[in-house]
């Protein structure tokens, strides 16, 4: 009798078991815009391919010191800082020094401008040469990027405003780049005295993502490549440590991650805090819509899209300069940062906001606060609002 | 040397089929009936098959399931596996002499492993020796693997990530055991080759002690030159249980290279826990193990490998059903709920005083039907949150397996 009853409950829990749906018992697949990682749509069969393996190597390859790690390093993969594909959390925060103005680095021989501030066992990290000037980098999120890199130069010329003309307290300059020998000119760049946009970064001082790529291989992870094949400890030329296939895949990979989608865009709330961004001049520099041109990718081929940013640097004033520079940007000068995504940044920052260039903010209204010089008059507007305007403005900024 | 042994296997397994067809000649060797076997016993504690008047017992076991998991909703289909299959073999030398040895074929023969070959010299029950590749005895699981023990197709997590179970080395020592009445107590005692410092720059990105299993050369030569040590001591109640108490450590890196120092000596040392027991009035069965693992991480290299780690399991058996099936005397049919808990980087962030996550918490319940003690058929469902360091939200793995576990 009692086996009997085991075996109905048995065969009764099973059932139930059975019956469930397979989202239930497997996990749920989150929402697309909840998450930043995913393709570009509209990816052909060979495209998706390269964008996979691109996935894997940025995503899943780790560097030891029999693959090439270091010896000298802040990183080992591309994903300890990126993870999601998002933003990154004070354990990667990036140390730069060594350029003070726009003359260049006076320390390079001295490891400038990264610091390695890990090392293999047996090496020891760099330190800060006395005298130099530094700055800490929070690594962006990856996300749209390949949308910002098939914009033209013409489109970000356009926007620009280096003399203020408009009177309007915000300028907007470019940040004019030295090309490194490997970079190769598309035709949506122009060139001026030798010297090419930045787009990416910080201080915008990475003209392309290929720029951008070689540059965190060799200066985050100590790996070389043909593109650059300097060793950052020794300072010696050395054999590739990465293939450039595997670079180049990496780059496909971050043109064509798909740009953050919005959330909450038909909130009332949302519409009302997206037009006090407008009204407080906010938009000016967090430039919302931009529309690519003709692409080698159909995915990047003439879309529009919401960034929020200008590409271009704008003066903070004494509260966000940290004393370091890069290219031809002011101490106090900084790309506007996108804004797209943000409202995912605690999604890969450990639950918790670390905002600005270093997450100095903790808060996004920490970081409205933290503005000044040309986002000065913004910052005061923001200043004279409602608690429940100023709810609706930070509501609308995690919308995106 | 591999294929050497696997044709001298295969010429006895081919021996025992046809010895199997005369009973008189084939004996299978009863387990111990004392109830007073322990983890450390395992390695005999196993069906074999003797061979007529040969001075040599021949067993095996193997494992097979097939499973569907999906992480984040994301699956990527229906997969069948063998993870391994295993064939021992033991023989009575002398009087008081006797060797063992186990070899894995692991997923389809794609690794090939001796994990215990141990020539054991009894002197006294209190004191004996043992050499040859043993099987570290730290926590219960390294000793007592066998699949069909288990009721989970998965091996617990931090049994085979903190403690990389199965972990075998060259290495000699003693051990010996004492019972009185209800009591037994046992001790153990190795030095061995140990571990090597892939386990702080290996593909995991993380302190990853199973990375040193990867080198093969730790059977011919100590990658440092200073031994592990192994110890343990275990003490059973007949009515109680099981309990167990152990350590492992010693240098796991090249501290100096043709006499010229490298680098500091760095240690690793785990502590480990296990506790079984089978209560009376249920015959519940529930097994523990808990471990922590500390590492000398230079404070130069990254966080994201730990300096400590910890984790455990508990598993529950509660056979539910026993009686003569499908003419299988006293088959049993158990629920089986399994518990797990790894933390792979025990410690706060120098940059935020945070806690530095990478952990994985798990739980396995199931149903098992055993026609007898050595064959298991399992079906389990298991759902897994891993967390990164930074804590972000877990990605969730769950699925479903199905499979069975026998000795032969």
């Amino acid at each position: 009798m009692k086996n009997n009853i085991c075996l109905i409950l048995i065969i009764i829990g099973l059932s139930l078991f059975m019956t469930t749906s397979c989202e239930d018992i497997l996990t749920q697949e989150p929402e697309m815009e909840d998450i930043l990682d995913g393709p570009i749509d509209g990816l052909s069969s060979s495209e998706s391919l390269e964008f996979l393996e691109g996935d894997v190597a940025f995503n899943e390859q780790v560097f030891t010191a029999e693959t090439g790690l270091g010896p000298l390093f802040v990183a080992t993969s591309c994903v300890s800082c990126h993870a999601g594909d998002g933003k990154g959390h004070p354990f990667t925060t990036l140390t730069r020094f060594g350029q003070s103005d726009v003359s260049g680095n006076q320390f390079m021989h001295l490891g400038a401008p990264q610091l390695q501030n890990r090392a293999l066992p047996g090496y020891l990290p760099e330190q800060i040469p006395s005298g130099a000037s530094s700055a800490k980098f929070m690594p962006p999120a990856n996300t749209g990027l390949g949308f910002l890199a098939a914009l033209t130069d013409a489109q970000i010329l356009a926007i620009a405003d280096p003399f203020d003309s408009n009177n309007d307290g915000i300028s907007g300059v470019p940040n004019y780049i030295t090309p490194p020998s490997f970079f190769s000119p598309k035709w949506f760049h122009q060139e001026n005295n030798g010297k090419y946009i930045g787009r990416f970064g910080k201080k915008a001082a990475a003209i392309d993502l290929l720029h951008q790529t070689v540059n965190a291989y060799n200066q985050d992870m100590g790996i070389t490549s043909s593109f650059s094949p300097r060793d950052t400890y020794s300072g010696l030329d050395i054999d590739p440590e990465v293939s450039n296939r595997t670079v180049n895949n990496v780059v496909f990979y971050l043109r064509t991650l798909k740009a953050p989608l919005r959330r909450n865009q038909n909130d009332a709330e949302v519409q009302a805090g997206e037009a006090l961004f407008s009204n407080l001049k906010c938009a000016e520099c967090h430039k919302p819509q931009w529309t690519t041109p003709n692409s080698d990718i159909a995915g990047l081929a003439n879309k529009t899209f919401y960034p929020y940013t200008d590409l271009l640097l704008h003066d903070m004033e004494s509260g966000l300069d940290d004393g370091y520079t890069e290219g031809q940007a002011q101490t106090s000068e900084w790309r506007t940062p996108p804004l797209w995504g943000i409202g995912l940044a605690k999604k890969s920052q450990g639950g918790q906001y670390f905002l600005l260039h270093d997450g100095r903010a903790r808060s996004i209204e920490q970081a409205i606060l933290m503005h000044g010089g040309e986002a000065l008059n913004s910052k005061n507007s923001y200043q004279q609002l409602t608690t429940g305007e100023k709810q609706k403005l930070v509501k609308f900024i995690e919308s995106l | 040397m591999k294929l050497l042994y696997i044709a001298a296997l295969t010429l006895l397994l081919n021996y025992s089929i046809q010895a199997q067809v005369d009973s008189t000649k084939v004996v299978t060797t009863q387990k111990d009936t004392t109830k007073l076997a322990l983890n450390m016993d395992a390695v005999y504690a196993r069906p074999f098959l003797k061979l007529g008047k040969l001075p040599i017992s021949i067993g095996g076991y193997v494992e097979a399931n097939t499973s569907y998991f999906a992480t984040n909703g994301i699956t990527e289909g229906m997969s069948f596996q063998m993870p391994r299959m295993t064939l021992f073999v033991s023989s009575t030398i002398k009087n008081r002499i006797k060797f063992l040895s186990e070899i894995e074929f692991e997923e389809g023969g794609k690794e090939i492993n001796i994990e215990f070959a141990s020539l054991d010299v009894e002197l006294h029950p209190l004191f004996n020796l043992r050499g040859g590749i043993i099987m570290n005895p730290i926590g219960s699981f390294n000793q007592n693997h066998d699949g069909p023990k288990w009721e989970f197709i998965d091996r617990p997590i931090s049994s085979t990530t903190i403690i990389p179970s199965t972990w075998s080395n060259v290495g000699f020592g003693i051990f010996g055991k004492y019972a009185k009445n209800n009591l037994v107590w046992a001790y153990e005692g190795y030095f061995s080759n140990g571990f090597d410092d892939t386990i702080i720059s290996n593909s995991q990105n993380r302190t990853w002690l199973p990375a040193a299993k990867e080198n093969k050369e730790r059977f011919e030569e100590n990658f440092n030159g200073v031994p592990l040590i192994t110890a343990k001591t275990a003490l059973k109640h007949r009515k109680i249980g099981e309990f167990g108490i152990s350590w492992m450590g010693g240098v796991y890196n090249k501290f100096q290279e043709d006499g010229i120092q490298i680098d500091k000596k760095r240690r690793v040392d785990l502590f480990a826990l296990d506790f079984n027991t089978i209560v009376p009035k249920w015959k519940t069965y529930i097994n523990a193990e808990w471990v922590w693992a500390y590492i000398d991480v230079p404070d130069t290299y990254s966080q994201q490998f730990g300096s400590k780690q910890k984790g455990g399991f508990i598993d529950i058996v509660q056979p539910i059903l026993k009686r003569d099936v499908l003419g299988w005397q006293n088959s049993t049919l158990n629920l089986a709920f399994r518990m797990e808990y790894t933390d792979y980087n025990v410690g706060t962030f120098n940059e935020t005083n945070e806690n530095i996550h990478d952990d994985v918490m798990a739980i396995t319940p199931g149903i098992s039907f055993r026609p007898s003690s050595q064959t298991v058929f399992r079906m389990n469902y298991r759902y897994i949150w891993e967390t990164d360091i930074f804590g972000n939200d877990p990605s969730k793995t769950a699925g479903i397996q199905f499979g069975f576990s026998t000795y032969f």
